[in-house]
């Protein structure tokens, strides 16, 4: 036990894991707190409530995420190649289609679950039903809904911000072994996506 | 890193990247905060001995105000006082140094995580200032009432967000992310700048404690996050994540709350241990007994943290067969400290104890702390917990564990390290009138609670006259002895203010190694320049080699010595 070392990690990635397994923590509250409810109230599966999600919209940025985790490889491939014309048109490509991600979520999805009446708040759904009716319970799923996409967009937004000064050093030649830490925090906004979609969408 | 230049006095005391400034940073952040904490514990105090009296600058107060005391005092002491002191203080200044590292790993993200700790203190104060006061909910802050305490649903966002409660939540988070960031620096620092032969066995044991402290911090604290946020959105969006009304469930924050609120008491416990397990061979001139399986128990207990967290919910609702698993894991996660502190005192077996002053706050320490950790075992058991739930034997029980963590490790890290910090030496004779009076303070005022709080006296009530059997003579005599140990307990840091202020005036000399002990902070100069060490110190051997046999001449032999 005394002759461990992890010396030859770079302290970057090292520091980059820790700040990833923080944030998988704070994403395992929220994924707890959800099941807990799902388990308890069989209504988050109803028509009005993840029945009312479009699979294929979800399933398209789904598939956007994916590319941009691939093309993030191979930035960071070209990286290690000090290739940095490539390494600037794969992150700018990751860029673009994390933006794209967010455009659907925020420009599509959200506003038709809105104009259909769902929304985070609670009040408008509960005026006069019961308490703990099937309303309440569907609205509860909207509310985790709102909460856990947006928490997940809001990190789709710092990862771009990263990307994006990353590349302006990486595409100069300068730092480029930050695309890796960039990198590894792109794949953690992705996994935890790969999480929320089957959770929300897929299991009725 | 390997220059350092002469700095500005703005980059060397204000935007300071450098470990030794920032811990300082910490540390008077957390004074001032510990001295509002403490004026806040006298004034309810007050309150409960003389009811009705006129407290200076607060006036009289009714059950509001005095619900936002309670509740911002344990904010206060935990949040800002504890972490910053024991964790983020202690940790900045003697984990680069005790490890024979230059500084941090991250210098930048060092100095932002004070930034925004600083930040979360201001949205503290800025809290109370709120319309409708500050959060008047218990430092708990269980829903319910934290999800509706001054809110309006139909006001709005920004009406709702600007209240106590919701700033106040706020503030919470922007610490923990402070001390995320700060943690993460730990983490990495120790298992990377370790001096040139440095085995994981060889790290002192304080830096050991202070990242298995920061190790269960990192991953207790993220679900707490979560339900602060969803708490939040409870009151500015009108969700109803904690309201049975809406389908949701109050137990639910009960249950994120404590999963980080229970290791968090480790959290300030384990850098106290460390404290008092750097200090005790110091000054008994013995090798620590069971170094090495400290550590190893350290690390068990670090594990079981994690599970003990509903025996602070016996009386919530929980399943009876979970109450039995936390009963018993509460009282098994009582072994390894218990181990550690009788290790402790092992090592005075048969030793030349010099009773200075940093040795009388670690053994104070110990000793006040074991009648926190025996009485824990008596609240960690359901059936027990069932009776004394939420009564003042609760309160002495936790201030006893507290009290000595964050105030006893805290001054006996603080008069230990003071003189390698800033090259001179404190007052021993004040130091010692300082240590006596917070003896006499905390047990004045934490051991009669034992008995009125055995006797059914609820900690929640501002005024007891309306309870006739509360008002017996002899618990109104409790209520006042408590009190005046509460201020004498705040009194006697002023002993402490006062011998800072000599020691700067007229404090001897302090020369590289005052206590000649065997760490590698004290191969550095007094103070320790920008960048620590002239040279990178080597490690030839383990912190604990005191009166060996091998090592002709002194008692003690330098980690760094060949």
């Amino acid at each position: 036990m005394s002759d461990v070392t992890i010396e030859k990690m770079p302290i970057g990635r090292l520091g980059v894991w820790l700040l990833i397994a923080g944030e998988l923590v704070i994403f395992g509250g929220f994924i707890a707190c959800y099941i807990l409810s799902r388990l308890a109230y069989p209504e988050f599966g109803s028509p009005e409530a993840a029945g009312a999600l479009s699979v294929t919209v979800g399933t398209i940025n789904t598939l956007i995420l994916l590319i941009s985790n691939w093309t993030m490889v191979v930035a960071n491939d070209a990286a290690k190649e000090k290739n940095t014309a490539k390494v600037k048109n794969f992150m700018l490509l990751t860029l673009a289609l994390g933006l794209l991600f967010l455009a659907i979520k925020l420009g599509y999805e959200w506003p038709h679950d809105i104009a259909e009446g769902h929304t985070i708040s609670s009040d408008a759904a509960i005026k006069g039903q019961a308490a703990a009716s099937e309303v309440m319970k569907v609205s509860l799923f909207w509310s985790y809904y709102f909460l856990m996409t947006g928490f997940h967009g809001l990190h789709i937004v710092v990862g771009s911000l990263v990307i994006f000064i990353v590349m302006l050093g990486a595409s100069k030649g300068e730092h480029l072994h930050r695309v890796e830490l960039a990198g590894a925090y792109w794949h953690l906004v992705e996994l935890v996506w790969v999480i929320l979609f089957p959770m929300f969408y897929l299991i009725k | 890193m390997s220059e350092h230049h002469e700095q500005s006095f703005l980059s060397k005391y204000v935007f300071s990247t450098d470990h030794k400034y920032i811990a300082r940073q910490y540390f008077l952040t957390g004074v001032v905060f510990a001295f509002i904490g403490g004026l806040f514990a006298i004034a309810f105090r007050s309150q409960l001995a003389w009811p009705g009296t006129n407290i200076p600058i607060i006036g009289v107060l009714d059950g509001m105000k005095y619900n936002m005391l309670v509740t911002n005092h344990g904010l206060i002491m935990i949040f800002w006082v504890a972490m910053p002191i024991l964790l983020a203080a202690l940790g900045n200044f003697v984990i680069p140094l005790m490890i024979g590292a230059d500084d941090m790993a991250f210098p930048l993200l060092n100095m932002l995580s004070y930034w925004i700790f600083l930040v979360s203190g201001v949205l503290l104060v800025a809290s109370w200032l709120m319309p409708g006061g500050g959060a008047a909910t218990a430092w708990t802050m269980y829903p319910p009432l934290s999800a509706t305490q001054n809110v309006d649903p139909d006001a709005g966002l920004i009406v709702n967000l600007l209240t106590g409660g919701s700033i106040l939540i706020l503030a919470v988070a922007v610490e923990f992310a402070s001390m995320l960031l700060g943690g993460i620096n730990f983490v990495v620092t120790t298992i990377n700048m370790r001096a040139k032969g440095m085995k994981l066995m060889d790290v002192p044991v304080v830096v050991w404690m202070l990242i298995l402290a920061t190790v269960d911090f990192m991953f207790s604290v993220g679900p707490l996050i979560a339900g602060a946020v969803m708490l939040l959105f409870d009151r500015i969006f009108n969700t109803g994540f904690y309201d049975p009304a809406r389908g949701g469930d109050p137990i639910l924050f009960q249950h994120l709350f404590w999963f980080f609120g229970h290791p968090e008491v480790y959290v300030i416990l384990l850098p106290a241990i460390g404290v008092a397990s750097e200090i005790i061979p110091v000054f008994s001139r013995k090798p620590l007994f069971a170094a090495r399986w400290q550590i190893i128990m350290a690390v068990s207990s670090a594990f079981i943290a994690f599970i003990v967290w509903a025996h602070h919910q016996f009386v919530a609702g929980i399943d009876p067969r979970m109450a039995e698993f936390f009963s018993v894991a509460t009282i098994i996660i009582s072994i390894p400290f218990t181990f550690i502190m009788f290790a402790n005192i092992a090592t005075l077996f048969n030793s030349q104890i010099e009773l200075k002053t940093p040795m009388l706050w670690a053994l104070g320490f110990v000793f006040m702390f074991l009648i926190g950790g025996v009485t824990g075992i008596y609240c960690g058991s359901a059936g027990f917990d069932m009776y004394i739930h939420d009564s003042y034997f609760v309160v002495a029980h936790f201030h006893y564990t507290l009290i000595p963590a964050t105030f006893f490790g805290g001054f006996a890290a603080f008069y230990f390290w003071f003189p390698k910090s800033t090259g001179k030496m404190l007052g021993e004779g004040l130091g010692k009138l300082h240590f006596w009076f917070t003896v006499i303070g905390i047990n004045m005022f934490s051991f009669p609670l034992f008995f009125s709080g055995l006797y059914g006296e609820h900690r929640r009530i501002f005024n007891y006259a309306a309870y006739q059997p509360m008002m017996a003579d002899w618990i109104i005599n409790i209520r006042h002895i408590s009190t005046i140990g509460a201020m004498i307990l705040g009194a006697a840091q002023l002993i402490f203010v006062l011998n800072l202020i000599i020691s700067a005036m007229s404090g001897e000399k302090a020369g590289k190694n005052p206590w000649k002990s065997n760490t590698l902070e004290w191969a550095a100069e007094s103070p320790p320049p920008h960048g620590n060490f002239a040279t990178p110190p080597a490690c030839y051997r383990g912190p604990y080699e005191y009166s060996n046999p091998k090592k002709s001449g002194s008692d003690f032999w330098p980690q760094s010595e060949q």
